[in-house]
């Protein structure tokens, strides 16, 4: 089979487990994959790798557009808005996970084919990826949410300064998803980052009020929902099947990260990756079906 | 001549845990005007979490925190107005510049005691709109003396014109208060400051080890209102440092009479509970007793077990979800005896 090319910008941590996920994809290869400086540690593995690599960032791409047809940003969220100037009029499908928020947001458990038809997705952040699917259900199972939370406790040692720089908008842009996918208005994000040793796993808890409760339903519907979100987040668990306690519905899950490159408990960053990744091979399977298509078109000429 | 020490009373903070953060607004203007009155120099008003913190995580407010702010600030003239920030919970846009416009003297920007880099952009931004700033290192028994002086030196180096570190869980004997105080007096330049709870009795006694290592900001609320087992009472600190020989500008007769007052406000001053004995020897947040009581009727498991499960898991304030998690295992693995 075909596979689909794919350029990874940025050889920071994200980029470097990334591109250790395209290696083992079946649907996609890595063409070229891109930082700033040959003596970077993800670029060493790179090379390790047998990976084409370049350290012209976005000019790589622009003197070779041939190398991939979809591109993952890692980079930083100033650097994307930059970076998605030049990349829109190449028409190159690109993933963002960069928290610039330009393109859509993307939840492949929820708004996959929706997506699909973007030129530009968003992988939200950590705590989107864990909590939405969850507040999606509660969402589509319920009528009168009044109000969704989400906390999210993270490993010290997981979390960049990048990350500790830009809590503010992790927090804005968490809170704006949840509220998208659950359609529920009054929502609230809260991010703790815990230094214990050995480092905790990701975990991600949502509370929710809500009338006239069909608790049974929602059990049902979050044990399914965990269990497609499992098929391409392989380390996500349900620790707290949804309880009522003190009037407020709690459901807890636990990250473990795939430890790809990332350590296993970055399960936080391990999930983004996921997330795009999925995203990338459904898109690459799009690709492949509408190349048959047109295949078949021309033998019909 | 006598050393002036600064006497910052979280009553309407702290104090807030301790009535599962239902201040009242006549609770908030009645508290202002006496603590004016009295001469404290500065008083905390908020959710016992802080600003932006009112959620189901750790208990949603009866007001919000800009009814609070308004209602204090509309009573102070003399007496500062401050506020706790913790990033995670209070952003800049949706929270801090709000409570800025509502007339805050004081911010004081809080983190977990090893995470200090998370308030950086909090701190620059309060100092840039001309705030008073204090940094503040959270559950501060978690961390080592050399540990807090570099995540201090970090908060200094944002804009922060004092440091505290708070005994969140009640876990200090005096000894570690002075190792810790006294290690950040000699490094740093700006001032050091200590926040106590009472969990295992401590909490006069540390302030004092605190003041006596050089510490020149003391924390402290109304009989002791606060989370857990309550704060150092602000009464009998001001009576006990003005003993030692500093001066605090406080009228202690007001002050007396401020506390007899709170105590009608709040109805049940703290007392040292077992559960908040096992709290601080634990070494988990004072805040999470009254989760862990509630839960631990819920799940019917005994709530020691409970907190000495968290303590073990190293879980810190804003944890709270964890506290479910650990009574439905505590639950399972009773009912496994039984069998």
């Amino acid at each position: 089979m075909n596979k689909v090319k794919v350029a990874i910008l940025g050889s920071g941590n994200i980029g470097t487990d990334l591109l250790m996920k395209v290696l083992r994809s079946p649907s996609l290869e890595c063409g070229l994959f891109i930082g700033h400086n040959y003596s970077s540690k993800g670029m060493v593995k790179a090379m390790g790798l047998n990976t084409p690599i370049s350290d012209r960032s976005i000019e790589a791409i622009i003197e070779n557009p041939d190398t991939c047809e979809l591109v993952f940003d890692a980079t930083s969220a100033l650097d994307h808005i930059r970076h998605w100037d030049i990349l829109k009029k190449t028409g190159k499908m690109v993933i963002d996970l960069t928290p610039s928020s330009i393109g859509k947001m993307c939840v492949p458990v929820i708004n996959l084919n929706e997506s699909l038809k973007e030129k530009n997705i968003n992988v939200i952040t950590c705590g989107g990826q864990a909590s939405t699917p969850l507040a999606y259900v509660i969402g589509q199972t319920h009528e009168e949410v009044e109000y969704i939370e989400i906390v999210s406790t993270i490993a010290s040692r997981s979390a960049g300064p990048a990350t500790r720089r830009n809590i503010d908008e992790y927090v804005e842009i968490t809170e704006k998803a949840i509220s998208t996918f659950s359609g529920c208005k009054k929502t609230k994000a809260i991010l703790n980052l815990n230094p214990a040793k050995p480092d905790i796993n990701m975990q991600t808890t949502v509370f929710a009020l809500i009338n006239n409760l069909n608790m049974n339903l929602l059990i049902q519907e979050i044990i399914k929902m965990v269990d497609q979100v499992k098929q391409y987040i392989p380390g996500y668990n349900l620790v707290v099947p949804p309880v009522c306690e003190g009037g407020r519905v709690t459901i807890t899950v636990r990250v473990q990260g795939s430890g790809d490159y990332l350590p296993k408990f970055a399960g936080n960053l391990d999930i983004v990756n996921c997330a795009a990744l999925a995203f990338a091979e459904a898109w690459a399977a799009q690709r492949m079906t509408e190349g048959k298509k047109s295949e078949k078109a021309t033998t019909r000429i | 001549m006598k050393r002036q020490l600064l006497v910052y009373d979280v009553t309407l903070r702290d104090g807030s845990h301790a009535i599962q953060h239902q201040l009242t607004k006549n609770m908030i203007v009645s508290y202002a005007r006496l603590a004016e009155s009295a001469g404290i120099p500065m008083i905390e008003v908020g959710h016992g979490n802080g600003l932006g913190a009112s959620s189901l995580l750790v208990g949603q407010s009866l007001l919000t925190d800009y009814e609070m702010l308004e209602a204090a600030r509309e009573n102070l003239v003399n007496t500062k107005l401050g506020i706790h920030v913790m990033p995670g919970y209070a952003t800049i846009k949706r929270d801090i510049r709000k409570a800025f416009e509502i007339g805050v003297d004081v911010i004081r920007c809080g983190a977990h005691c090893t995470e200090a880099d998370t308030t950086e952009r909090h701190i620059s931004y309060a100092r840039e709109k001309g705030k008073q700033v204090f940094g503040i290192l959270m559950m501060s028994h978690m961390a080592s003396k050399e540990v807090l002086v570099e995540e201090a030196f970090k908060m200094e180096s944002y804009g922060a014109e004092a440091i505290l570190i708070m005994d969140s869980a009640g876990a200090f004997l005096p000894q570690d208060v002075t190792d810790r105080i006294g290690a950040l007096v000699g490094e740093l330049s700006i001032p050091v400051g200590f926040h106590a709870h009472n969990n295992l009795g401590m909490a006069i006694a540390n302030s004092v080890a605190a003041v006596e290592a050089g510490a020149s900001i003391v924390d402290c609320s109304a009989r002791g209102f606060g989370a857990g087992a309550g704060n150092a009472q602000i009464e009998v600190l001001v009576a006990v440092i003005e003993k030692m020989g500093y001066t605090t500008g406080i009228d202690l007769y007001s002050l007396l009479d401020a506390s007899d007052l709170a105590e009608n406000i709040f109805k049940h001053p703290p007392v040292i509970k077992p559960i908040n004995i096992v709290s601080g020897l634990a070494g988990v947040f004072s805040g999470f007793a009254k989760h862990v009581e509630r839960i631990a009727i819920e799940y019917n498991v005994d709530p020691r077990d409970i907190f000495l499960k968290l303590g073990k898991l190293k879980v810190i304030a804003g944890q709270e979800d964890v506290i479910i998690e650990v009574a439905s295992e505590l639950q399972r693995g009773n009912q496994k005896n039984e069998k």
